[in-house]
C-alpha cells in the first residue's frame, strides 16, 4: 500500500476520532499523514502549524500532553522528527503528532502556550539535539552545562564523546 | 543561536518597586538532604515568604538514553534499572511492554501476573521510602525506621527472586529471567498478610497527629487544571481531584483483571497526597493478595525462540536452542521498524517508554518519560506565597527521584 493510500485509509477508517475531524475541518493540507500501526495514531504535520495542530487536538478532548521527544535521522533529510504524544482522559486514548524539521537550522513553534508542561521537554530537545523553539519563554539548557559544547543525542555525536 | 540562550544567572534578584527593599535569592542544594538527591533550587524569597521557585537539574545526567542506542535490545533493560532507583522493576516493565509491542510478541499468563505481583511490591517499596523520607524532612524520625523495616522485607524477597535487591532486571523481553524460586509465594504471602496492620500502624502514628496535620493541611495547593496544564501524573494529580489510573483506565500486562479501587482525593494538597498514597499502599496489597490466589500455572517465558533465550536444559541438549542462544547473545534479535510510546503507572505517576526501531538489532531512540520530570515543574505554582519551610513539605509529597529526573 503506498503512503497516500494509507493515509486515505487511515482517515477513513478513524473518521470518527474527534482529532481527525477537527484537523481536516481546519487545515487539509496541514495534515501530512496518518499512519495507524501497532494500535498507535499518528499524524505528520506541517512543522508551520504545529503549534495551532496541538490547539486544535487539545479542543477535541486530547487534554494532556505526555511527552515531546526528538529523533534525529541523520544523515537522512529530513533530519529531526519532533514526536508529541497527547491522551485524553475523558476517551482514554492516545495520539502522536509529529513533526519533520531540516537539518540546517531546525526551528520549530514552541507549544507552550497551549500545555505548559512543554516547557522541560523542549528545554530537554534543544539541549540534547540543538532543536530551537521560537517563542518559548525559557530555551536554556537543561541536562547539560551551559557552557557545553554540542548536542549528545544527535547521531554524529559519537558515544565516546568527539574524537 | 545566541538569541535564544541565556546564559546568566538563573534568577536575578527583583527588586520592589518603592519599598526601597530587596528580596533575597537562597540557594537550596544540590546537597540538601530535603531534596532526595541531587536537585538545586534556587529560592528567591522575601523575608519568609517564597516568590520564586527555580529547579536547577542535570548533575546525575548520564546519557542512558545515548547509550541505550549502542546497545542490543536485551542488553538495554539493565540500564532501565538504573534510572530509578526505588522502583526498577517498573521501569523494566515499561521497557519490556514497549519492545514487545514493536514485535507483537505474546507473553503468557503467568509472566503478566509475576509482573503485576512485582509491580505492586515496587509500588508498596517506594511508598514506604516516600513515606519515611516524606515524614523525616517534616521531623518525624520514627516513621523512617518503622518504614524501613517492611521495606527490608520487600527487598530481601527481591533478592530471592532476582538476586539482587535493588536492581533486579528480573523482566526480560518477552517473559520473565526465571522461575519464581519454591517458597517465593510463601514469603510474599507472609508480608502482604502484616502489612495492612502495619499501615494501621504508620497511620496511627501520623494521621492523628497534629503537629503533621499542621504542616501538611492547605500547603501545596495545586489545582486540577494546574495539574493538567503542568504535566503532574499519577498520586499528585489524582490528589487534586483527577480520577485517572493507567492500570484502571488504559490496562497493559493483564492488570484489567484486577479489581481495585483508585484513590482520588478533592483537597489538592500535601495531606491529599499523603492521604492517596496510604490508600494506594492498601490497594495495592489487595492486587498482591488478588495475584497470588490466582497465579496461573504456565510458562514464563513466551514461545518465540529467536527472541526469548531457550532454558539452560534445552540449550545443553539441543542443537537447535543451542544456535538460537548463540545468535540472540552474540548479534541480538532485530525488531521490525517502527515506533511505540508504552505508558504505565510507576509509584509516581505515569512512565512512558518511547522506543523507535530501524529493524536492526539495536534500537534506534529509547526515550523514558519519567513522571517526576514533568512533576517539578509544578513545584512553583504549589511554592509560591507560601513560608519556605513548606518547600521541604511539598518537595516531599511530589516524592521526586533524581534519577529518573536527570537519566
Amino acid at each position: 500500500m503506498t503512503a497516500a493510500s494509507h493515509k486515505d485509509f487511515v482517515l477513513a477508517e478513524h473518521a470518527s476520532n474527534p482529532a481527525i475531524a477537527s484537523l481536516l475541518a481546519w487545515k487539509q493540507e496541514a495534515l501530512v499523514d496518518a499512519i495507524w500501526d501497532r494500535s498507535e495514531l499518528t499524524f505528520t504535520i506541517a512543522p508551520d502549524d504545529i503549534r495551532q495542530a496541538a490547539k486544535i487536538v487539545q479542543t477535541a478532548g486530547y487534554n494532556f500532553l505526555e511527552d515531546v521527544t526528538a529523533v534525529d535521522w541523520y544523515p537522512s533529510e529530513p533530519r529531526f522528527q519532533i514526536s508529541y504524544h497527547i491522551v485524553s482522559h475523558a476517551m482514554k486514548q492516545r495520539v502522536r503528532l509529529r513533526a519533520f524539521l531540516p537539518g540546517d537550522n531546525p526551528v520549530i513553534d514552541s507549544i507552550t502556550p497551549v500545555w505548559p508542561s512543554a516547557n522541560f521537554y523542549e528545554r530537554e530537545v534543544f539541549d540534547l539535539f540543538g532543536v530551537r523553539f521560537a517563542g518559548h519563554p525559557n530555551l536554556r539548557r537543561i541536562m547539560m552545562p551551559d557552557e557545553w559544547e554540542g548536542h549528545p543525542l544527535r547521531k554524529d555525536y559519537p558515544v565516546e564523546g568527539y574524537r | 543561536m545566541t538569541e535564544f540562550v541565556s546564559t546568566g544567572s538563573l534568577l536575578e534578584p527583583h527588586i520592589v518597586e518603592g519599598s526601597g527593599d530587596t528580596t533575597m535569592v537562597l540557594n537550596m542544594g544540590p546537597q540538601h538532604p530535603s531534596t532526595h538527591g541531587v536537585l538545586r533550587l534556587v529560592i528567591e524569597i522575601d523575608g519568609e515568604t517564597v516568590l520564586k521557585v527555580v529547579p536547577d537539574i542535570g548533575y546525575l545526567h548520564t546519557g542512558i538514553e545515548k547509550t541505550c542506542e549502542a546497545k542490543f535490545y536485551q542488553q538495554v533493560v539493565p540500564m532501565t534499572d538504573r534510572i530509578d532507583y526505588l522502583s526498577p522493576m517498573s521501569n523494566n516493565l515499561c521497557y519490556c511492554l514497549a519492545v514487545e509491542k514493536l514485535l507483537e510478541l505474546e507473553i503468557p499468563p503467568k509472566a503478566q501476573w509475576m509482573r503485576v505481583l512485582l509491580n505492586e511490591l515496587t509500588r508498596l517499596n517506594s511508598h514506604l521510602i516516600w513515606l519515611g523520607t516524606h515524614a523525616l524532612d517534616i521531623g518525624a524520625l520514627t516513621m523512617f525506621l518503622y518504614t524501613f523495616r517492611e521495606r527490608e522485607e520487600i527487598l530481601r524477597i527481591f533478592e530471592h527472586v532476582s538476586g539482587q535487591r535493588m536492581m533486579g532486571s528480573y523482566f526480560r523481553i518477552g517473559g520473565l529471567a526465571l522461575e519464581p524460586p519454591f517458597d517465593f509465594f510463601d514469603r510474599v504471602q507472609a508480608l502482604i498478610k502484616i502489612l495492612p496492620e502495619k499501615i494501621d500502624e504508620y497511620e496511627n502514628l501520623l494521621t492523628g497527629n497534629p503537629i503533621w496535620g499542621g504542616r501538611l493541611k492547605g500547603v501545596g495547593y495545586l489545582s486540577a487544571a494546574d495539574g493538567i496544564a503542568l504535566g503532574v501524573t499519577g498520586p499528585p494529580l489524582r490528589a487534586s481531584g483527577v480520577d485517572f489510573d493507567l492500570r484502571r483506565d488504559m490496562p497493559y500486562s493483564s492488570y484489567d483483571k484486577f479489581q481495585f479501587k483508585v484513590p482520588v482525593s478533592n483537597d489538592c494538597d500535601v495531606w491529599a497526597r499523603y492521604i492517596v498514597r496510604i490508600e494506594e499502599m492498601r490497594e495495592s496489597v489487595k492486587i498482591c493478595q488478588q495475584a497470588l490466589d490466582g497465579m496461573p500455572e504456565g510458562p514464563i517465558k513466551a514461545d518465540a525462540p529467536k527472541v526469548v533465550l531457550p532454558d539452560r536444559e534445552k540449550m545443553k541438549t539441543e542443537m537447535e536452542a543451542l544456535i538460537y542462544h548463540f545468535k540472540i547473545v552474540t548479534e541480538g534479535f532485530a525488531v521490525p521498524a517502527g515506533e511505540v510510546y508504552q505508558a504505565i503507572e510507576s509509584p509516581r505517576g505515569e512512565m512512558g517508554y518511547y522506543v523507535v526501531s530501524d529493524g536492526t538489532a539495536k534500537p534506534y531512540r529509547v526515550h523514558m518519560r519519567n513522571p517526576s520530570f514533568a512533576t517539578l515543574q509544578a513545584l512553583q505554582t504549589m511554592c509560591e506565597g507560601r513560608l519556605i519551610a513548606d518547600v521541604v513539605a511539598v518537595i516531599g509529597s511530589i516524592d521526586i527521584v533524581l534519577g529518573e529526573i536527570d537519566r
